[in-house]
C-alpha cells in the first residue's frame, strides 16, 4: 500500500455518518470479531480488521471490497463491545458511503426496485389474498405508492 | 389491557408464514386482544438500511405514523421489522431535530410522526402482558410429552437499547419460560444465541446456508420434537431452506420447525387446523399425531 492511496480523512467521513460517530473510541480489543457469527465461518469478514483499515485510511480498498456486505446484522458486536462502539452501525455507515458512490451491492439494487414497485420485498397478488381469506386472515393492499414517493424515482 | 393492536406483518409473513400470523391472531384472541393488520403498513425499512440508513428510517417512520394515526400500539411478528421500528421510534422520540427532518419528508405522502407508538414483538407482549403464569392458568392440553428447542434470533433482543433492555441478550429466557408454561421441556443446545444468517441470503447464499447449518446441526444433536421460532425470516432459513442447508452440509437434518404461537395455541385449546400445523415444510409429525382430528 503506497501512501498516495491512503485517505487520512476516511475515519472522519465514517464518523460523520449517523451511527459512525463512535469509531474513534475503538481500542482494537477484537471482542467484535470474537462475537461475530460470520467471522466464525468466513475469514473474509473481520470487524476488527475493517475498523483498523478505516482508521488507517484505506478508503478505496474498503469501499471496493466484497467483505463490507457480509454483516448479518446480528448486533453481537455492538452488544459486547466494552467501548460502546456499534460495529453494526459502522459497517452500515461504510455501506451507505459505498452506495452513494455507485457501489451498492446488486442484491440491494434489486430490493430497492421491488420496494418501489410493490411497497414490499415480495409482490402480494390477489391470489395471495384469496389464500389469506380462506384462512380467515384480513385482505391486504397489493401495493403502496407512498413507498416509491419516499424513495424517489 | 388495551385490547386492540396494530399488527405489523412486514414483507415475508403475508406470503410465506400465514400459519404464524393465523396462530398469533388466535392466541391473542384467547387473551382478549385483537391484532389488526393496518392496510397502509408497508416495508419496515430494514432491507434497505445497507443502501441508505436515512431511507430506511423514513420507511420505518411512515409505518409509525400509520399506527399513530390509528391510535394503536404496534405488535410485530417479524423480529427484524420489530427492531427496525423500535429503533426508529426511539430515535424519533428522543431527537426533535431528526423528527422534524423526517416529518418534512413524510409530508410528501401526507404523514407525520408526533409521538411514536410503542412497538413490541408479539412474543414480548405475551411474556409481559400474559406471562408464563397467565399461560399456565389457561392450558387445557398440557405438552408434558414434548421437548422443544428455542431460537431467540437476533432482533427479538437486539439492539437491546431499542427494547429498553427488556431482556439480557446474553441470557434470554422469555420464550423458554412461555413454552415451559405448557408443561413442555425446553432443551439446551450449544450456540443457542447465534444468528440464522438470513440477512445474507441474497448477498452470499453459501455463507448464509453455512451459518444456518451450524445451528441446525446443534439443534439436531439435542433431538427436540421441534425447533421453535419467533421470526419469519429465521423460518426462511431453518424451514424453507432446510433442504438446501442439508445439501450444503451433506447430511440429513429433518428438524421439525414451528412458530411459538402454534405451540402455545395447541396447549391453550386451539386445534391442529386452527394453528395450521401442516403448513411447515418440516412438519412436527409427533404434534400432528397427538392433535389429530377426532
Amino acid at each position: 500500500m503506497t501512501i498516495s492511496k491512503i485517505d487520512p480523512n476516511f475515519k472522519y467521513e465514517v464518523a460523520a455518518e449517523p451511527g459512525g460517530e463512535e469509531i474513534k473510541y475503538c481500542f482494537a480489543c477484537g471482542t467484535c470479531t470474537a462475537a461475530c457469527p460470520v467471522r466464525a465461518i468466513d475469514e473474509r469478514y473481520n470487524p476488527r480488521k475493517i475498523i483498523r483499515m478505516i482508521l488507517l485510511g484505506l478508503r478505496e480498498r474498503v469501499l471496493n471490497s466484497d467483505f463490507i456486505w457480509l454483516c448479518s446484522t446480528c448486533y453481537s458486536c455492538e452488544e459486547r463491545c466494552p467501548q460502546g462502539v456499534s460495529f453494526a452501525e459502522i459497517i452500515t455507515a461504510v455501506k451507505n458511503i459505498a452506495a452513494r458512490e455507485g457501489k451498492l451491492h446488486p442484491a440491494y439494487v434489486t430490493q430497492l426496485e421491488l420496494l418501489k414497485k410493490f411497497g414490499r420485498l415480495y409482490e402480494l397478488e390477489e391470489f395471495d389474498n384469496k389464500k389469506r381469506a380462506k384462512m380467515g386472515l384480513a385482505e391486504l393492499k397489493t401495493s403502496c405508492d407512498e413507498v416509491a414517493k419516499l424513495l424517489g424515482d | 389491557m388495551e385490547n386492540k393492536y396494530a399488527l405489523f406483518l412486514g414483507c415475508t409473513i403475508p406470503l410465506r408464514s400465514r400459519h404464524y400470523e393465523k396462530s398469533a391472531v388466535e392466541v391473542a384472541r384467547l387473551f382478549g386482544a385483537e391484532l389488526e393488520p393496518q392496510q397502509d403498513f408497508a416495508c419496515c425499512g430494514f432491507p434497505i438500511k445497507s443502501a441508505s440508513r436515512e431511507a430506511a428510517l423514513l420507511l420505518a417512520a411512515r409505518n409509525l405514523a400509520v399506527a399513530e394515526e390509528a391510535g394503536l400500539e404496534i405488535l410485530g411478528l417479524c423480529s427484524s421489522c420489530v427492531s427496525t421500528l423500535a429503533e426508529a421510534a426511539e430515535e424519533l422520540a428522543e431527537d426533535d431535530d431528526l423528527r422534524a427532518k423526517v416529518n418534512e419528508k413524510l409530508a410528501k405522502v401526507g404523514r407525520k410522526v408526533e409521538k411514536p407508538p410503542r412497538v413490541r414483538h408479539f412474543a414480548r407482549w405475551l411474556y409481559e402482558e400474559v406471562g408464563p403464569e397467565g399461560i399456565k392458568e389457561k392450558v387445557v392440553a398440557p405438552l408434558g410429552d414434548f421437548r422443544f428447542a428455542v431460537h431467540y434470533g437476533c432482533h427479538y433482543l437486539k439492539p437491546s437499547w431499542a427494547f429498553h433492555d427488556a431482556e439480557d441478550s446474553e441470557a434470554p429466557h422469555s420464550i423458554g419460560d412461555l413454552l415451559r408454561a405448557t408443561g413442555a421441556e425446553v432443551v439446551d443446545y450449544a450456540e443457542y444465541k447465534k444468528c440464522c444468517g438470513g440477512a445474507l441470503l441474497a448477498i452470499d447464499e453459501e455463507l448464509s446456508l453455512a451459518i444456518a447449518g451450524e445451528k441446525l446441526t446443534r439443534v439436531k444433536a439435542a433431538a427436540p420434537d421441534a425447533f421453535v421460532l419467533v421470526c419469519p425470516f429465521c423460518a426462511v432459513m431453518y424451514d424453507d431452506n432446510q433442504g438446501k442447508v442439508a445439501a450444503h452440509l451433506e447430511r440429513e437434518l429433518g428438524v421439525p420447525v414451528l412458530f411459538l404461537p402454534q405451540v402455545l395455541g395447541l396447549a391453550l385449546g386451539l386445534s391442529a387446523k386452527d394453528v395450521h400445523l401442516k403448513l411447515a415444510k418440516n412438519k412436527c409429525e409427533k404434534l400432528i399425531a397427538a392433535f389429530a382430528e377426532g
